[in-house]
C-alpha cells in the first residue's frame, strides 16, 4: 500500500516530477548495484570449468585444483599479440630485411621512421672532442668535490643545470622571442613518456582529447594503452592544407560532449606530424582562444621546432600564451632531442607547463622515467656549447632542407605531388594517382605493394587518421642523397606495373 | 498527524534541496517516511529513500562538476596561477551567485573575447598523485634535501638513513673511461635502438645477474626487458598481469615505494597480508591465503604476489621451503608471482643463501614457470643509483612482448646502455665488485648491530640488502600509530637523523623503523648511535615520567 501511495501520485498526475524522478532513479541504481554483484562471481566459475582438464595434475601435486596456464591483464593482451597498424608492421618488416647500399641493395628502404642521419658528422665530431670531458666531470662530482648535492639527491625531474640548459637551448631554437622558465620544466626520459604523463595529468581514464588528424601513429599506443584517454579526431582536408580550424574542433567538441564523453584537451604538433605544416600564429592564437572558452587544456608537441627548413617562421605556443591576456595555465608544451639534434638513442624529453599542479605531479611521475644523470652531464655540456649549437643548428636546417628538395623534386618528375610542408623530417605525398580504388582498402593494398614489391616502407595515412585515401608520410632525413634515385626508380616501376 | 509533526519540520530541508515540488508533494514524501518512523514498511522503504538521496546528490555533485568550466568564467579577478582546483571552485560558485542576474555570455564576449577567469583542472589521478606529499616518508626526504649531513660541511645535518641509495661505491672513476667513450661514439647515437635493451646489454646483465646469485642458476638473455629503473619494472609487471581494479597480495611489511609504484598509474590495488614479529615476520601461508579468500569473498580478484627477496625492510632471505611454498600457494590459485629481487646482490651475511626464484621454477614445467617473473635493479647493486636501469626477467612470453612494447615509455638510453655494456661485460670487474660491495656493507652492518645493541636496541637478523629493521618498541609512549610517529619525530628533529617508520612500510606492529646503512661508512655509525642514544635518553624520562 505504502508503495503505491506514491505511484498512485504520478500516474494521477500529482506531485509527479519529484517522486516520478525519485522512484525510477532508486530502481536503476538498485538494478545497477545488483549487475556490479552479479558480475564478479563470474572469474571463479571460469576458473572451476578449467578445472576437470588438469585433475591429473593437481593428483599428481596432492595440492588439489591446480589450475591451467595463467593469464595476464586483459589490458596487456593485445600488446602482446602482433600490431596491426601498418605503422608498426611496416617498422616491423623493415628489421627483416633492411636495405644497405652495399651488402643489401634488394633489401627494404626505410622512410617509415623519423630520424635524421644528416648531421651525424658533426655530432661525432663534438662526441669525440668533447664526451670525455662530460663524463669527467660527472666522475669528478662523484669523486667527491660535491658529493652532498649529487649523491645524497637527485631530482628525478632532471639537475638544476639540465633544465637550465634545455631553457636556453629551445629558446634559442624557437627563435628566441619566448625564453622558457627552468622551474617549469621537466626532464624525461623520452619524448613518448612526456606525452604519457601530460595525458596522465591532464585527464582521467575515460576522457578525451581532441587531436587534429592526420596525426603522428604512435600517439595511439603512446597515450590510449595506458593512460586509458582516448583521441579524438578532427579531420583536416587537403583543400586547406590539413590544417585545423577552429569550427571543425568546436564541432569536434559539441559531437563528443553530445556522446557523453568529457573532452581534456587539444593535442596537436607543430610543425605538423606527418604533413609538416607549421601552424601560423593566427591559427596557434585561434586554438587557444578556443581552448580558453572551453576551459580545456593545450598541448603543443613541438619536438621538430628545431627542424624547419621552408620560409615560414616556427612560433612556439609559449610564445602565443605569453602574449596576450591568456590563462597560461592551461598551455603545455612537449619538447625534446629526439628529432632536432639527432639523438633518438640519449631518450630526451621535456614536459614544459605552465601549471604548477601539472608540473609536481609530473615531477613525481617520473620516477618511472627519469633521464639517468650520466646522459643529463653530457647533455649539459652539448647543449652549453653554444658554437657547437649555433653551428649544428644551421647545418641541421640547411641539410634538411636540400634533401627535401631533392626527395620533392624527384617525386614531382614521376607526377605524385606533396602537400606544401616548412618543418620535420618527412613528406606528406599524394599517391593517390597510383591507387587501384579510392578507398582505405586501395591505400593499404599500395603499402603492401610499396613494402613487398617496392621494397619501401612509407606510412599509409589510414595509420594516421587521415580521411582522404592515398596519402603516405616519407621520412627522408636517414636517407644519402644516392638511395633517392634509387627509391625513385622503384615507385616508377611499381607505378608502371600498376598502370599496365 | 500531530505525531509526524517534529519529523517534517526536520526533514523539510533535504527535501527542498532535493528540489521537490509545493506541498502537496511534500505531503506525499513525509507518508512513507512516517512508515519508517513507526517502524511500517521500514525495510524497504527505509533502503529506497535514502539510496536515493544519495544517488541525487552523486548526481548534483558530477553534474555541478561539469558545469564548473562554463560557469567558473566570469571571474577575472581569479588569478590564474592560484594553484588547487579547490578554492577556484568554491570561489566561481561564490561569483555564480553574485552575477546570476547579469547576462554575461553576452559582456564578457564583447568586452574580450579571450577574458576567461576559471582555471583550468587536472586530472583526478594526478591529484591523488600530488596528495600524497605528507607522509613521514616524503617528509623526511625533504628535510634532508633542505638540510644534509656532510662529515665536515654540516655535521648537524639530517643523516638520510631512510632510502636505499648505495652511493658508496665509485666505480666509474676506477674504470677506465677510454672504453665507455669508444662505445659511445661508435654508434648508438644516430638511430633508435631497441628500447627494451641491446642484445649485448641482455648478455652482460645476465652474466651479472649469476654472478649476484653466486652462479647457482643461468639467465637467458632472451626473456630479460630492461627498464629505467625498478619503479617502472614494477609497473610495467602490474600493467601486464592485472588490470584495473584487481589486485596484489603483499606480505608486509613491505617496501614503501609499492604505493606508488602499483597504485598510481597502473588503478591495481594492495592488499596488504600482516606478517608479525613472533613469527620472525616470515611469511605464512595460511595468512596468505586467509587474505585472498576474504578478498575473493569481497569481489576482489587477486592477480599475483608481490615479494621481495632479499626483503625489504627486514632483510631477510627467503627460504628455499618457502619459496616453493609459494610458488604451491600461486599454482593452486592459479596467480603471478613477482618476486622483487633488486638486492640479490647485495647479500652481506656468509651464513645466509640467496635462493633466487629463478633457480626454484628452473626445473618446473612450463606452466609454472610462466607465472614467475622477477625484477632486478642494476642501479642498486652497482650502487650508481643515477643509472636507472632495471631488469625484468620473466618466463611468459606473452608478458614479455607486452613489456617491450611498453619500454618505449621508461626506455634505457644509449649512453647507459653503452656505459654498462662496458662496465659490466668484464667477469672479472663483475667478481671483484660484488666481492667488494659485499664485504663492505657486511662491515657496516656488523658495525651498526653491535652499536645498537650497546643501546640495548633489537633489530632482526638482516642478510641482504641495506637496510637494518628495528625493534624501538621500548621508547615509545605508547604502543599505536602515533607513538610511533612522535618516536619518529623525535628521531628527526632532535636526533637529527631520517629512518623509514614501520607504518610506512605497512607494519602492523608499531615501533619497528627501518634503517638504511648503505649510505654510512664506519666512520659515521658513532656519530649516528650518539644521536640516537640522546633520543632514546629523552624518550626515556618522558616515559618514567608518564609511567608512574
Amino acid at each position: 500500500m505504502r508503495l503505491i501511495v506514491p505511484l498512485q501520485g504520478v500516474v494521477q498526475g500529482r506531485g509527479g516530477l519529484f517522486v516520478g524522478s525519485l522512484i525510477p532513479c532508486c530502481l536503476f541504481y538498485f538494478l545497477q548495484l545488483y549487475l556490479k554483484r552479479r558480475r564478479s562471481p563470474p572469474p571463479p566459475d571460469s576458473d572451476s570449468t578449467e578445472l576437470p582438464r588438469t585433475s591429473s595434475r593437481s593428483s599428481l601435486f596432492t595440492r588439489g585444483n591446480s589450475i591451467g596456464r595463467v593469464r595476464v591483464s586483459s589490458r596487456a593482451s593485445p600488446l602482446a599479440k602482433p600490431p596491426d597498424s601498418p605503422y608498426y608492421i611496416g617498422l616491423d618488416r623493415v628489421k627483416t630485411d633492411p636495405y644497405d647500399r652495399v651488402t643489401n641493395r634488394d633489401g627494404i628502404i626505410q622512410l617509415g621512421l623519423a630520424e635524421s642521419t644528416l648531421c651525424f658528422d658533426l655530432l661525432q665530431r663534438w662526441m669525440s672532442e668533447n664526451l670525455m670531458d662530460s663524463l669527467m666531470m660527472q666522475s669528478d662530482v662523484d669523486g667527491g668535490f660535491d658529493v652532498s648535492s649529487i649523491a645524497m639527491y637527485q631530482p628525478f625531474e632532471g639537475l638544476l643545470e639540465v633544465r637550465v640548459a634545455f631553457a636556453d637551448f629551445m629558446s634559442r631554437i624557437m627563435g628566441g622571442n619566448v625564453s622558457f622558465d627552468p622551474s617549469n620544466m621537466v626532464i624525461t626520459a623520452g619524448g613518448t613518456p612526456a606525452v604519457e604523463v601530460l595525458a596522465f595529468c591532464l585527464a582521467d581514464h575515460g576522457n578525451a582529447f581532441l587531436i587534429p588528424s592526420p596525426y603522428y601513429p604512435g600517439f595511439d599506443r603512446d597515450i590510449k594503452f595506458r593512460t586509458g584517454v582516448e583521441l579524438i579526431p578532427v579531420h583536416c582536408r587537403s583543400s586547406d592544407n590539413f590544417t585545423v580550424t577552429v569550427s571543425a574542433l568546436e564541432q569536434a567538441l559539441s559531437q563528443a560532449r553530445k556522446r557523453g564523453s568529457k573532452v581534456s584537451g587539444i593535442l596537436f604538433s607543430n610543425p605538423s606530424n606527418p604533413v609538416g605544416n607549421i601552424l601560423s600564429r593566427e591559427t596557434l592564437h585561434a586554438i587557444l582562444s578556443f581552448a580558453q572558452e572551453k576551459n580545456i587544456h593545450v598541448i603543443s608537441d613541438e619536438i621538430f621546432a628545431g627542424s624547419v627548413y621552408g620560409d615560414k617562421e616556427f612560433v612556439s605556443m609559449a610564445e602565443v600564451a605569453a602574449s596576450g591576456d591568456f590563462d597560461k595555465s592551461r598551455v603545455h608544451i612537449i619538447y625534446g632531442l629526439s628529432k632536432d639534434l639527432s639523438l633518438p638513442g640519449f631518450r630526451t624529453g621535456v614536459i614544459y607547463s605552465f601549471h604548477e599542479d601539472v608540473v609536481s605531479a609530473a615531477k613525481k611521475l617520473m620516477r618511472f622515467c627519469s633521464m639517468p644523470v650520466p646522459v643529463q652531464r653530457i647533455l649539459i655540456s652539448l647543449l652549453s656549447d653554444t658554437r657547437f649549437i649555433e653551428e649544428y643548428m644551421a647545418a641541421h636546417r640547411q641539410r634538411i632542407r636540400d634533401k627535401h628538395f631533392l626527395f620533392v623534386e624527384g617525386l614531382k618528375q614521376l607526377g605524385i605531388p606533396c602537400a606544401e610542408s616548412g618543418g620535420g623530417l618527412y613528406c606528406w605525398v599524394d599517391m593517390s594517382s597510383l591507387l587501384t580504388s579510392y578507398s582505405e582498402k586501395g591505400e593499404l593494398e599500395l603499402f603492401e605493394k610499396l613494402l613487398s614489391v617496392a621494397k619501401i616502407n612509407a606510412t599509409p595515412g589510414t595509420a594516421c587518421y587521415c580521411i582522404e585515401p592515398g596519402w603516405f608520410r616519407c621520412c627522408f632525413t636517414a636517407l644519402a642523397d644516392e638511395d633517392i634515385p634509387v627509391i625513385m626508380e622503384r615507385i616508377k616501376l611499381l607505378a608502371e606495373s600498376s598502370t599496365s | 498527524m500531530t505525531r509526524t509533526e517534529p519529523n517534517r519540520s526536520s526533514k523539510s530541508d533535504s527535501e527542498n534541496s532535493g528540489g521537490g515540488g509545493g506541498g502537496t508533494t511534500a505531503m506525499r514524501v513525509i507518508v512513507p517516511l512516517q512508515g519508517v518512523v513507526q517502524g511500517r514498511g521500514g525495510l524497504f522503504l527505509g533502503s529506497v529513500i535514502p539510496c536515493a538521496f544519495f544517488y541525487f546528490l552523486q548526481f548534483y555533485l558530477k553534474r555541478n562538476r561539469k558545469n564548473e568550466p562554463d560557469s567558473g568564467e566570469p571571474s577575472p579577478d581569479s588569478d590564474p596561477s592560484s594553484g588547487s582546483p579547490d578554492p577556484t571552485r568554491s570561489q566561481s560558485v561564490g561569483n555564480l551567485t553574485e552575477l546570476a542576474s547579469l547576462p554575461r555570455s553576452l559582456s564578457r564576449i564583447l568586452l574580450s573575447p579571450r577574458l576567461s577567469g576559471g582555471a583550468v583542472s587536472i586530472s583526478g589521478r594526478a591529484g591523488c598523485v600530488l596528495k600524497g606529499g605528507d607522509s613521514p616518508y616524503h617528509v623526511g626526504q625533504k628535510r634532508v634535501e633542505e638540510d644534509p649531513y656532510d662529515e665536515s660541511g654540516n655535521p648537524d645535518g639530517v643523516i638520510e638513513l631512510g632510502s636505499a641509495h648505495n652511493t658508496k661505491m665509485d666505480w666509474v672513476s676506477e674504470d677506465p673511461g677510454e672504453a665507455i667513450s669508444d662505445g659511445l661514439c661508435m654508434s648508438g647515437i644516430a638511430s633508435y635502438e631497441p628500447s627494451h635493451g641491446l642484445i649485448e646489454l641482455k648478455t652482460a646483465v645476465a652474466g651479472f645477474m649469476s654472478e649476484a646469485t653466486k652462479n647457482s642458476v643461468s639467465f637467458d638473455p632472451t626473456q630479460i626487458v630492461l627498464t629505467s629503473g625498478a619503479a617502472s619494472a614494477i609497473e610495467i609487471l602490474s600493467f601486464c598481469l592485472a588490470d584495473s581494479g584487481n589486485a596484489f597480495l603483499v606480505p608486509t611489511p613491505c617496501s614503501p615505494g609499492y604505493d606508488r609504484d602499483v597504485k598510481w598509474r597502473t588503478g591495481v590495488d594492495l592488499i596488504h597480508v600482516p606478517c608479525r614479529s613472533a613469527d620472525n615476520f616470515n611469511i605464512s601461508m595460511l595468512v596468505l591465503d586467509r587474505a585472498f579468500y576474504q578478498a575473493k569473498k569481497r569481489g576482489v580478484r587477486i592477480r599475483g604476489v608481490i615479494i621481495s627477496n632479499p626483503w625489504n625492510p627486514t632483510g631477510t632471505l627467503l627460504s628455499r621451503e618457502n619459496l616453493y611454498a609459494l610458488l604451491d600457494f600461486a599454482r593452486e590459485r592459479n596467480i603471478h608471482i613477482i618476486s622483487n629481487e633488486v638486492f640479490a646482490g647485495s647479500v652481506h651475511d656468509e651464513g645466509g643463501e640467496f635462493v633466487s626464484m629463478a633457480e626454484v621454477v628452473d626445473t618446473e614445467e612450463n606452466v609454472d614457470r610462466e607465472r614467475v617473473h622477477i625484477i632486478y635493479d642494476l642501479s642498486k647493486d652497482l650502487s650508481f643509483p643515477g643509472l636507472r636501469t632495471a631488469a625484468i626477467y620473466s618466463f611468459n612470453e606473452s608478458v614479455l612482448s607486452a613489456s617491450r612494447k611498453l619500454t618505449t615509455l621508461s626506455p634505457v638510453s644509449s649512453p647507459t646502455q653503452h656505459l654498462l655494456i662496458s662496465a659490466i661485460s668484464s667477469p672479472k670487474f663483475v667478481q671483484r665488485f660484488v666481492k667488494t660491495n659485499r664485504e663492505r656493507l657486511m662491515r657496516v652492518y656488523a658495525e651498526l648491530v653491535k652499536g645498537l645493541k650497546e643501546l640495548g636496541i633489537e633489530c632482526t637478523r638482516s642478510s641482504g640488502g641495506f637496510f637494518c629493521w628495528v625493534d624501538m618498541r621500548g621508547f615509545m609512549s605508547s604502543y599505536s600509530e602515533k607513538g610511533e610517529i612522535e618516536l619518529w619525530n623525535k628521531l628527526l628533529n632532535i636526533g637529527k637523523i631520517n629512518v623509514i617508520p614501520g607504518s610506512c612500510c605497512h607494519c602492523i606492529e608499531p615501533g619497528w623503523f627501518r634503517l638504511c646503512f648503505s649510505n654510512l661508512s664506519e666512520r659515521d655509525v658513532p656519530v649516528v648511535m650518539n644521536r640516537i642514544r640522546k633520543v632514546c635518553e629523552t624518550c626515556k624520562s618522558q616515559n618514567c615520567f608518564f609511567g608512574i
